[in-house]
């Protein structure tokens, strides 16, 4: 297909209903908006289902019988927002629900402002809610991949079970850029949920939840989930590298921040120094394994993020 | 009770597996309580409909969280309080279903409030069946937002004080001023007349949703003798004398027969539905545009002036006909507390090569349409750089040398010669083809400008705009 000029918050809204996502529930907030507004515009175009939801709670919980029902679903909040949804979001993970949370980031804590930051890294890969769980990651840096991984994560998200997360700075939400929009994937193209509640014959004594009262059940139901964990760890890994062959410095970031880095890479190129750009897409699972080998091989790692400091705590080697 | 004259409901499964432990052929709900009860009467309705395979029952957080060890139908187990909220979700994935809502007091009326009054509001085509026991079972007594005054539990060691918790919360006295419930009752479940009237209220409600009549709610008085420390032959008493004062049983709206049953949309929509619902282009324009190598090579540009302007949408402008005319282009607005004060700016980035950062700081083009702009960015042009400024509202002189800089009077020609000042914007867009010796042409702008005017009367006066904007930049490039 030709290309559009869009905002990469409005190519989230398109890349999910071409991905089949069925149901968008939403609240406003500085600068994820444009998403549901999007969504309430083009989701009833195809007799899909569009609320504003109370809350960020109750989008979540809406997406949560959504996912139950067996349905692509979505909601996409700002990082106040999504620090509400984080009850429900472990609950999906413990139920093991498919659906897909956008994330664009602001500042904080607290009400912090709105200008992009990326200091949602932990309440995300990390894990924001409760429990013992993991969530997918996708980090995109452009308007094209703000359609590509929101299709990506509805993909991902039925493939495992599991929540993923789209998760991009202010910048990257509010730009616009040319979209290559794929094909919409043909309905029959969508996995059976034979495990759904869908409120049919076939699927009415499935069960939903995240509850397992006895200690044993418990463990042996997270130990499930992180046999999972390492199946996704082994399968899913992305990354993207720029000039890292000969660097002797390789600048490591995400997002916003990998655009920003390249630029840096560059003019730094032109003045002939050897440096490179790795930019993890998955955050998790995170590319420790060839970040680790670049090190390995004697570069020097230089990891720019726009908060005081998570990713390269936790992850960088 | 009268329990033990019918047979066990076929919505019930015959075992309870999914309980586990050794007793798999009783409920885990103490002797006495009103659980049970309420379940019996909402399985027997699901047989008596034939519902069990089309529901899907979604229980809370509270004693009847495992309500799904019984229901031989759809389970899933909700957060605390957010039932109404995935069974918004789940109703709206498959309206032929039937979705039972299942909530305490607790669940409903204390966490969960919001969640029950606007799933209420929003007239969601479910059933909520509420357990009100006036107190918390599951974690033990504690108080409830339906605790009686007086009333001791164990976060009321005192006794529950209007002055420091409020009153008695009534959900059916609050749901009933709502427009969109369908029907609102609270019945009791004490003797076998109340527990007849219950029977009835549940039929009641789940008809109407199969019926697609909206929201139903019906309100029960139940028993927990457990916590509240009554003697269970007691706890029938209880209910009648301390519980009906402060909620009445009765039905408080009742409007099923009025409705209309709601009718589904059963259209379907295919591929190319959604293409064209999505407004996605199919095919590349064509365009015969060939880059001219004096133009300005992948310029960074800044455009800046007041709102209201239309900088933003120059910006876009310049991004699109970049886009069209075969390079990479970015456009970043100045967005919230920065707009605010009424100035406007964008960052446009055109390149021949795939874009690192959309962020302009030091720019190749100042496109500038106020005082405070020229100040703000025109120290910030690369040495060698355009700035291209409006000489009608713009009063400095521009101090660089090193710069070519032009004032062009964007918005007397608008005004003047256009008879519309508010096409400034796209003479400037004219002046920035000729001065950046044509980064695209005017055919690409012209191709665009569909795009990114909506108003389809305003593309003629702007194709003017750009006309004009490109003869006042030839001016004044050749003098
Ligand atoms: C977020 C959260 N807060 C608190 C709890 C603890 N909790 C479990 S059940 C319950 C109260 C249930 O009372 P009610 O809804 O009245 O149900 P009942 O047991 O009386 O039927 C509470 C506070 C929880 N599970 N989750
Ligand atoms: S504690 Fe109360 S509400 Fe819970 S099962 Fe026992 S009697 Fe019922
Ligand atoms: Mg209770």
């Amino acid at each position: 297909m030709a290309k559009q000029f869009i905002k990469g918050n409005e190519a989230v809204v398109k890349g999910a209903i071409l991905a089949g996502c069925r149901a968008f529930y939403g609240y406003p907030i500085t600068p994820a908006s444009e998403i549901a507004e999007a969504a309430a515009y083009y989701f009833p175009l195809v007799g899909r289902t569009f609320l504003q939801a109370e809350s960020e709670i109750g989008a979540i919980n809406m997406v949560y019988g959504a996912a139950s029902a067996g349905i692509r679903a979505m909601t996409a909040s700002s990082s106040p927002g999504i620090s509400l949804k984080q009850e429900g979001i472990s609950y999906a993970a413990g139920a093991e629900l498919s659906c897909v949370i956008v994330d664009i980031t602001r500042g904080g804590p607290g009400l912090g402002n709105i200008a992009p930051e990326q200091s949602d890294y932990n309440q995300m890969v990390k894990g924001g809610g409760h429990g013992n769980y993991k969530l997918i990651v996708l980090a995109p840096n452009c308007a094209q991949e703000m359609c590509d991984l929101t299709m990506l994560a509805f993909e991902l998200a039925d493939r495992y079970r599991t929540p993923v997360v789209v998760m991009a700075d202010g910048f990257i939400g509010q730009m616009m850029e040319p979209v290559e929009f794929p094909s919409p994937v043909p309905e029959g193209d969508l996995p059976p949920k034979p495990w759904a509640t869908a409120g049919t014959a076939e699927t009415h004594k499935n069960l939903i939840t995240s509850i397992d009262l006895e200690p044993d059940d418990l463990e042996r139901h997270i130990n499930n989930l992180y046999a999972k964990y390492a199946e996704i760890e082994s399968a899913e890994v992305r990354y993207e590298e720029f000039m890292v062959d000969d660097a002797e410095l390789i600048c490591v970031g995400y997002g916003v921040v990998a655009r920003v880095l390249q630029s840096a890479v560059e003019q730094v190129r032109a003045e002939g120094k050897k440096v490179g750009l790795f930019r993890p897409v998955t955050l998790w699972p995170f590319p420790e394994k060839r970040l680790a080998r670049l090190a390995d091989d004697g570069r020097k790692l230089f990891v720019v993020e726009m908060s005081k400091g998570m990713m390269v705590h936790l992850e960088a080697v | 009770m009268a329990e033990t004259i019918f047979r066990k409901a076929k919505s019930f499964y015959d075992i309870y597996e999914r309980k586990g432990g050794a007793n798999k052929e009783v409920t885990h709900y103490c002797p006495g309580c009103g659980h049970g009860i309420l379940h019996k009467l909402i399985a027997e309705a699901m047989d008596d409909f034939g519902l069990k395979e089309h529901t899907v029952f979604i229980s809370p957080v509270g004693c009847s969280v495992f309500a799904y060890y019984y229901f031989d139908c759809g389970n899933i187990q909700a957060p605390h309080g957010r039932a109404p909220a995935v069974a918004t979700g789940m109703k709206r994935a498959n309206p032929k279903s039937v979705v039972i809502s299942y909530q305490g007091d607790g669940d409903l009326a204390g966490i969960g409030g919001n969640e029950i009054l606007q799933a209420a509001n929003r007239g969601e085509r479910i059933s909520v069946f509420f357990v009100n026991n006036a107190i918390y079972g599951m974690t033990g007594g504690q108080m409830a937002p339906t605790t009686l005054l007086g009333m001791r539990t164990t976060t009321s060691p005192h006794g529950r004080k209007a002055g420091n918790e409020g009153y008695p919360l009534g959900m059916c006295e609050l749901l009933s001023t709502l427009k969109a419930p369908a029907y609102v009752e609270r019945v009791a479940l004490t003797d076998a007349k109340h527990i007849m009237q219950a029977r009835k209220a549940v039929r009641k409600a789940l008809k109407a949703q199969v019926d697609g009549k909206g929201f139903t709610f019906v309100e029960a008085l139940a028993a927990c003798p457990t916590n509240w420390k009554v003697p269970t032959r007691e706890a029938n008493r209880w209910i009648v004398e301390m519980l009906e004062p402060v909620f009445p049983v009765k039905l408080f709206k009742d409007e099923i027969e009025s409705r209309e049953s709601e009718a589904l949309e059963d259209r379907t929509y295919g591929p190319a539905d959604v293409v064209a619902a999505l407004d996605l282009p199919t095919e590349e324009p064509d365009i015969a545009f060939v880059r001219s190598p004096q133009a300005i090579k992948d310029p960074q540009i800044k455009v800046a002036g007041f709102g209201g302007q239309g900088v933003l949408l120059l910006g876009l402008a310049l991004a699109q006909a970049g886009m069209r005319a075969g390079y990479h282009a970015t456009w970043l607005p100045s967005y919230g507390p920065e707009m605010r004060g009424g100035t406007a700016n964008c960052h446009v980035r055109i390149s021949e090569h795939r874009i690192g950062t959309p962020l302009v700081h030091d720019s190749d083009v100042l496109i500038a349409f106020n005082g405070p702009s020229i100040d703000k960015f025109a120290p910030m042009v690369k040495p060698g750089g355009l700035i291209l400024y409006d000489s009608s509202l713009v009063d400095r002189t521009i101090e660089r040398s090193d710069v070519k800089a032009y004032g062009l009077p964007f918005t007397e020609v608008a005004d003047k010669e256009l008879g519309n000042g508010k096409a400034s914007n796209f003479v400037a867009m004219g002046a920035f083809i000729v001065a950046s010796r044509g980064v695209f042409d005017e055919g690409v702008v012209k191709s665009i400008l569909p795009l990114v005017i909506k108003r389809k009367n305003m593309i003629e006066l702007n194709e003017r705009a750009v006309a004009a904007g490109m003869r006042i930049a030839r001016d004044a490039l050749a003098s």
